[in-house]
């Protein structure tokens, strides 16, 4: 469904991605793991269009995305929900839910809020509360229930257990597999959590250097001892 | 035991004031160093017709011994507060949101009732109608600033845009000011486009100096461009309003009927000046109604969440080209259609009237009212133009009070008056989907 093919990011002289294939097929959970700096965020930011590949291709639905505005790459059905949440703080989650609606002109609303409020029942209850206080497990519920509202085909989270606590870790990884399993989402996920990551992955690669060194299912990469040794020691 | 809690109260007794003693020393320090030139040395003409330097050292050290002990005063007041927190707003501004419908009315009862008050002069009508003037710009700066979350320093040319367009079309085409005002709109919204384009890029600092350019070029192109201008000279005799075609004159043309004799009435100067007031009750309201009403339509909503972060816009497909353009031409079209309204109440206009000072004050209105805050607007506009009114006898005085107070102002509600957000979207209160985009406070 999502075609990446030997793309190239440069910031400025420095090539973050030198060159990444992947694939995303329909109904999968593709895991992303690597270290600090191997270019994972850039990949998702690359598939959204900000910044633009270098050179290589990116097709959705055998469409190619690669030289479109992020805003209408995320009209065509690609989703994201962006590293470090960045949810609005001074609007309540309610606005915050609506922003997400913006794709599709707001028109199932009340269907979709219900949706998202059954998969996390915490954002109901603060539904007037201002983003900005939020808990940061709360804010990346809240960031995913955003994304969620745009009906998207493709799900591409960034980090989503960054800086929460380990029981809304858990509660994180358990709404992304329902969301992959009720609504058949494709969902791409990039994530320093390597091991609660390649546990609820179908497929998975490792990235490192900008270049994808390593593939496999999530189980066969959970058991390769080259992984464990590098991402997964002393890890979870 | 006893020595380590001896050592531990010791600071906060004896020594304590220890560290405000030296920052009030160093306050009069630095008024030594500024009074000893201003006020210690005076330069008198001699009898010879030279100038004698004469020393006023008592004068600098009464100056310096006044900071000294006002600075550790104001020290030792603060000591033991905690420092002044940019807060969202207090109990105050959430009550006042939260019935804003109800002051809001309340606030346009006074407003409509005010030209029949026993003490309303012709001037307190005048004072009134400028206060209601730059509530309107207030509103129309607001969407730039406020909702969008856009610097803009050079409001004030949108204001001259209008301005001169109508002066302009009913000077060469003898256009009405009815007609006048929807072209006035249109051509200041096509300059808010065109600022908008190039500082699309562009954020916090690097646009409000931008914009602040943009202000300055139109002025100095209706300075220069003196073949439609008239340059410094400005346009005089721009038609003043008539009451839907009946002028406001004594004497009105042969075929004609005034004002007064439509009613029936005594001929009275009076009659235009409150006419022209309700003519910016009117236009404000509008301004008023088309705000409140777009803050709850996906475009208001886009306009804040640019204001809050422009990359999770772009995320949730929002196109933040077209969402700045827009908030750049509306907030613009508003300070048209104010332009249109002050040309036509003071029949003459020149640049001077546009410099940059005029926007630095409606800047000031959105920023002291709260950001965003339309209530926070209007107390804000009242406060700014009552307070040079009301300090007239201050005379030289009354801009170091004006100043002082906008400090004051500043200190005491850092995000403004009126700084709390009430949301655009609520569930409960109804059901169904009208329920999303009708609920919401008033003015």
């Amino acid at each position: 469904m999502l075609e990446v093919e030997n793309v190239v990011t440069r910031y400025g002289a420095i090539e973050a991605l030198k060159g990444v294939s992947i694939t995303v097929e329909r109904g999968e959970i593709v895991t992303i793991i690597g270290a600090n700096g191997a270019g994972k965020s850039t990949l998702l930011m690359t598939i959204c269009g900000s910044p633009r590949a270098a050179s290589g291709r990116i097709r959705f639905d055998g469409r190619d995305i690669t030289e479109m505005a992020t805003y209408d790459i995320v009209r065509l059905g690609i989703s994201q929900a962006p590293e470090g949440r960045r949810i609005f703080p001074r609007m309540t989650v309610l606005e915050n839910l609506m922003m997400g609606a913006v794709p599709t002109d707001g028109a199932h609303f009340e269907e979709d809020l219900a949706k998202v409020f059954e998969l996390f029942p915490r954002l109901k209850e603060r539904q007037s509360q201002r983003g900005g206080t939020l808990s940061g497990g709360e804010q990346q519920m809240l960031c995913i229930g955003r994304a969620l509202m745009a009906r998207p085909r493709m799900l591409l989270m960034d980090e989503p257990s960054l800086g929460i606590a380990p029981i809304l870790v858990r509660q994180i990884f358990e709404a992304i597999v329902a969301i992959n399993r009720e609504r058949g989402l494709p969902i791409l996920l990039v994530e320093q959590n390597a091991y609660q990551a390649l546990k609820i992955a179908h497929r998975g690669y490792v990235l490192a250097g900008g270049r994808v060194v390593m593939r496999g299912t999530g189980r066969e990469l959970l058991a390769d001892p080259e992984v464990r040794a590098a991402y997964l020691e002393g890890g979870h | 035991m006893t020595t380590a809690l001896r050592a531990s109260a010791a600071p906060s007794t004896a020594s304590g004031i220890g560290p405000q003693l030296k920052d009030a020393g160093l306050a009069a320090l630095v008024a030594a160093v500024l009074l000893a030139p201003i006020l210690g040395m005076e330069t008198t003409p001699g009898p010879d017709g030279r100038l004698t330097l004469a020393f006023h050292f008592d004068l600098v050290a009464i100056g310096v011994v006044l900071v000294f002990l006002g600075r550790l005063a104001l020290a030792l007041f603060l000591r033991g507060r905690p420092p002044v927190r940019a807060r969202e707003g207090g109990a105050v501004s959430a009550f006042v949101s939260r019935n804003a419908a109800w002051f809001g009315l309340a606030g346009l009862a006074f407003a409509i009732a005010l030209p029949l008050l026993p003490f309303s002069s012709r001037y307190v009508i005048d004072v009134a109608t400028t206060v209601v003037i730059y509530v309107m710009l207030g509103w129309g700066l607001n969407i730039v600033v406020g909702l969008a979350g856009l610097l803009d320093l050079g409001y004030v040319a949108f204001y001259a845009v209008g301005a001169y367009s109508y002066a302009l079309f009913a000077q060469w085409f003898g256009f009405g000011f009815w007609m006048c005002l929807p072209i006035a709109g249109l051509l200041a919204a096509t300059a808010g486009v065109l600022l908008g384009f190039p500082v699309l890029r562009l954020r916090g600092d690097y646009l409000a100096i931008v914009t602040l350019g943009f202000g300055e070029i139109i002025r100095l192109v209706l300075v220069n461009w003196y073949e439609v201008t008239g340059g410094p000279n400005g346009i005089a005799d721009i038609p003043r309003p008539s009451f839907f075609g009946f002028p406001f004159t004594r004497n009105p043309a042969e075929g004609e009927t005034a004002f007064h004799q439509l009613f029936g009435l005594e001929f009275s100067t009076l009659h235009r000046v409150i006419f022209l007031y309700y003519l910016a009750l009117a236009l404000a309201l509008v301004t008023n109604l088309f705000v409140l009403r777009i803050r709850k339509l996906p475009i208001g909503r886009a306009w804040e969440a640019l204001r809050e972060d422009e990359i999770a816009c772009k995320a949730l497909g929002i196109n933040p080209t077209n969402t700045k353009l827009t908030a750049f031409a509306l907030g613009a079209m508003f300070g048209g259609f104010a332009g249109s309204f002050f040309a036509t109440r003071q029949g003459f206009i020149s640049p001077e009237s546009f410099t940059f000072i005029e926007s630095a004050i409606i800047l000031a209105i959105v920023v002291l009212g709260g950001m965003g805050s339309q209530i926070g607007v209007v107390l804000a506009a009242t406060v700014i133009v009552l307070l040079p009114e009301l300090s007239r006898e201050l005379e030289t005085y009354r801009m170091l009070f004006f100043g002082a107070a906008m400090v004051l102002i500043m200190i005491w509600r850092p995000r403004g008056l009126l700084a709390h957000r009430e949301p655009t979207l609520r569930l409960g209160t109804a059901t169904g989907a009208t329920s999303l985009s009708a609920r919401g406070g008033g003015p």
